[in-house]
């Protein structure tokens, strides 16, 4: 899904001035140009609703524009194809839709394209990644059946009562109704991920064919691919939007490693890597190697430790607090991170409307007299053990981590490392943790609520370490219903305020992403989603 | 000769067998969830996990999966990927790669290690037989990795002569990760042909070419290097096999789309059909390889008969 093109005017203009040093008119930018990005191969049928992993969000992002966008510089969302999304009880939304876009197929996009294509996405049988999206539209139990004991159990789902979603109706062309189960204030915000991207009549008629071709409605559209090698997109010229790229032709280029992509961003030969390898973040080599053509920003990323209720002495409140307090994250992420990690104080990314700073207090600062006086409290004196893979370059913090637990409070506090990403988060999935774990947590979508619900709220699908608390639930459940955003993000921080008390994660901190440029692009910037801003990409 | 080829090719069914089942076995074996990054940083939903464990028969026992794998196998048919992809079509764009690549290692290999080999063979305890000894022992003791980053590093990034990583694998462009890829090799090679030909210098038949007066270049060239090659060849033999098995270190180095990144990055996802069907193909390819290189044997050397 495309996003609006909106870096500050400011910005973009000193960045052209600084890229072209002495020139005193700074030359047009080369809006006939091709660039090459960083992409992995992707992992599934290129298909919106069945894309929820990187490679292929890469390539389906740019062909496809949603209901709403989300913003490039605050990952706030904005209408894109939705003229106005209505609604008086956060519980019907009527949205209308602009009138004269076109898939790349010459097809209009009209009510019935998202309509469908929501529809087909949530369907059990289709099986799609992205199906959980919809469950709160009204209906969605019956098209999406649950399976009775879990996905690993032996039972299968029963098959599903109804083949479209009950809240889904079209009024008219342009116009159509999304009724939710139960009023959800955020819900416009949730509409920009791919997922509800709209599907042409094409797609209805040969999957297979679209899989091998697919067509959007974006500001890119499909060439060719070769599959292991790279995916070719080109401007759509028709694009009806605003967010029109100033460039024609986009390569997403297929790498082994983020090593060898690292090379070739050195010499030149490819255009944008998104994140560098460890190896180029190391001792800040980076700095050497790209100089002017490294690109930062902060990012929707928080890295937390969390605890298992399911085990003692976890579930003290007062051994959480002491272990929270006794980390000194200042020191850790200027030492560790050199920097590009920034000491987390809630549970709320700061790049969130409505983010509130230092909701966390006292017990997310360092204070090694108050850390011990909590363990003292808490009557805890046995080891403490952090457990985390070792796959993602946890390994140094981790220790460090430990370090300060253990030199802090005076006891024995281990990092026990797990080798592989999938096993760790089997066994968390699993219930089988022996001691606190790391977490981490990318948003889905922009909302405050996001950095809630699904993480703390009792029986959440990522709640995996088994918090519950009836007051914090019956908070959400009552920002939920709230009838503004305004009066919702409210209440949400009252919920987050309720955290502090308990602690259930220890937050971190949040993560600043190091990407790098070649030296063809005069502008390039990162959006908080860790991917290329497209449409303020200039090409000297 | 023909009954000496059918049964080596008969030999091949159970041995075609039994590794496949092995991989097959093993691939699923690897602790970890085959779903587990699929859907990017969160869970699949389990009508997905539903849908992709049964159409990879992922609730059957492991023999009854094996079964229908073989089974397709038989037909030609090796799967898709969880992608979607065709894995026939996947190995048929990988392999012609890794097939260049090999081919670029061996020739390099071939033709630098032997040169030096039968030059410092010659010259025993020479300034070139130094040479050749000393810089075979560096090139053997710098695992592949060093050099492929080193070779990366000064040629592609400071000195600006090639492209750090290969556009499209055309034959020219893989001269440098070939190069790379054969260092090793050919340090081994040098050695090998150097030991023989030194040791075949002094042989009976040797001497009595010289003495019936033939000029020195067909006496090295045709008898000499003729029989120092057997053992030469059996490496050279089992290298390419093993070039073409892929080569992960170096493929990565120099973003080369061939069969090892491929087996890794399945190896990863825990894409079975993937595994298992290239395996397979890599090792029927050893298999012909080792049946060539004996085959070559008999025509170095007359002595050798298969009948």
């Amino acid at each position: 899904m495309s996003r609006a093109r909106l870096v500050p005017a400011a910005v973009a203009v000193a960045l052209v001035a600084t890229a072209c040093g002495a020139a005193d008119t700074p030359a047009a930018s080369n809006t006939d140009a091709a660039i090459t990005i960083f992409n992995t191969e992707p992992e599934n049928p290129l298909v919106p609703g069945n894309t929820t992993e990187a490679g292929g969000s890469r390539v389906l992002d740019p062909m496809f524009t949603g209901l709403v966008e989300y913003r490039a510089e605050d990952a706030q969302p904005v209408n894109a194809m939705a003229e106005s999304i209505e609604t008086t009880d956060s519980k019907v939304f009527t949205v209308k839709i602009k009138q004269g876009w076109l898939f790349h197929d010459g097809s209009p996009v009209t009510a019935k394209s998202f309509v469908d294509s929501w529809n087909w996405t949530a369907y059990g049988p289709n099986a799609t990644q992205g199906a959980s999206f919809f469950s709160q539209i009204d209906g969605f139990a019956a098209v999406h059946p649950k399976d009775p004991d879990g996905r690993d159990g032996p039972q299968e789902a029963p098959a599903p009562t109804a083949e479209t979603l009950s809240g889904l109706e079209v009024v008219d062309d342009h116009t159509f109704k999304i009724t939710l189960s139960e009023p959800f204030a955020v819900f416009p915000v949730t509409i920009g991920y791919e997922v509800f991207a709209p599907l042409p009549e094409a797609f209805f008629k040969d999957r297979l064919a679209f899989e091998k071709h697919p067509i959007g409605n974006g500001p890119f559209k499909y060439v060719s691919r070769t599959v292991g090698s790279d995916i070719k997109l080109t401007r759509n010229d028709d694009y009806k939007g605003t967010d029109k790229p100033k460039f024609k032709d986009l390569t997403l280029k297929v790498y082994q490693s983020r090593e060898s992509a690292y090379a070739d961003l050195v010499a030149n030969n490819l255009d944008f890597l998104e994140e560098l390898p460890p190896n180029a973040l190391a001792g800040k080599q980076y700095e050497t190697d790209l100089g002017e053509r490294a690109v930062q920003r902060e990012t929707l990323n928080m890295q937390t430790i969390a605890f298992p209720f399911y085990l003692k002495p976890y579930d003290n409140v007062e051994l959480r607090r002491a272990i929270s307090m006794s980390i000194n994250r200042d020191e850790i992420s200027k030492v560790i991170f050199e920097g590009t990690r920034k000491p987390a104080d809630g549970w709320v990314h700061p790049l969130m409307k409505g983010y509130k700073p230092g909701q966390c207090g006292e017990y997310c600062e360092y204070n090694p007299e108050k850390a011990k006086a909590a363990l003292a409290k808490s009557g805890y004196t046995g080891e403490i053990v952090l457990l985390s893979n070792t796959d993602g370059g946890h390994t140094e913090w981790a220790e460090a981590v430990a370090n300060s637990i253990k030199n802090t409070l005076g006891v024995e506090a281990r990092f026990a490392p797990s080798t592989s990403f999938g096993e760790f988060r089997q066994k968390v999935n699993a219930h089988e943790m022996t001691g606190m774990y790391r977490a981490g947590w990318i948003a889905d979508y922009p909302s405050i609520e996001n950095w809630l619900t699904p993480l703390y709220r009792t029986g959440s699908s990522s709640n995996d370490g088994g918090y519950s608390n009836p007051a914090f639930d019956a908070k959400l459940a009552e920002a939920d219903k709230a009838a503004s955003e305004e009066k919702a993000i409210e209440l949400y921080l009252e919920a987050e305020r309720i955290l502090a008390e308990d602690l259930p994660m220890i937050p971190l901190w949040t993560q600043n992403t190091i990407a790098g440029r070649s030296d063809r692009l005069k502008v390039a910037n990162l959006d908080p989603f860790r991917r290329l801003d497209l449409y303020t990409v200039e090409v000297a | 000769m023909g009954r000496y080829v059918l049964r080596r090719l008969l030999q091949m069914v159970p041995v075609f067998l039994g590794t496949t089942f092995l991989i097959y076995a093993l691939v699923w074996a690897v602790p970890g969830d085959p779903f587990e990054g699929k859907c990017g940083e969160r869970d699949c939903p389990a009508s997905y996990v539903a849908a992709m464990r049964d159409k990879f028969n992922l609730d059957d026992p492991l023999l009854v999966q094996y079964g229908k794998y073989l089974l397709g196998l038989f037909q030609g048919d090796f799967g898709v990927t969880s992608s979607g992809l065709e894995v026939s079509g996947r190995i048929a764009a990988a392999f012609p790669v890794t097939v260049k690549l090999a081919v670029v290692a061996l020739l390099i290999e071939a033709v630098i290690g032997i040169t030096a080999g039968v030059v410092s063979g010659l010259r025993n305890r020479g300034f070139l037989d130094s040479l050749v000894l000393v810089s075979t022992l560096f090139l053997i003791s710098i695992p592949v990795f060093v050099t492929g980053y080193v070779v990366q590093l000064v040629f592609g990034l400071q000195l600006g002569w090639i492209s750090p990583t290969v556009n499209s694998p055309t034959f020219g462009n893989l001269i440098v990760p070939g190069f790379v890829l054969a260092s090793l090799s050919m340090a081994y090679v040098a050695r090998l042909s150097r030991a023989s030909i030194s040791e075949n210098r002094r042989a009976d038949y040797v001497r009595t070419a010289l003495a019936k007066g033939q000029p020195t270049h067909r006496v090295v060239g045709v008898h000499l290097l003729r029989n120092s090659l057997i053992p030469v060849v059996t490496f050279l033999g089992t290298d390419l096999g093993a070039f073409l098995g892929g080569a992960i270190v170096t493929e990565g180095i120099f973003n080369v789309p061939g069969v090892g990144g491929l087996v890794f990055r399945s190896i990863l996802t825990k894409d079975g059909a993937m595994v298992t069907g290239v395996v397979t193909v890599l090792v029927l390819v050893y298999l012909l390889m080792t049946l060539l290189v004996d085959l070559l044997y008999a025509v170095l050397d007359p002595r050798i008969r298969y009948d």
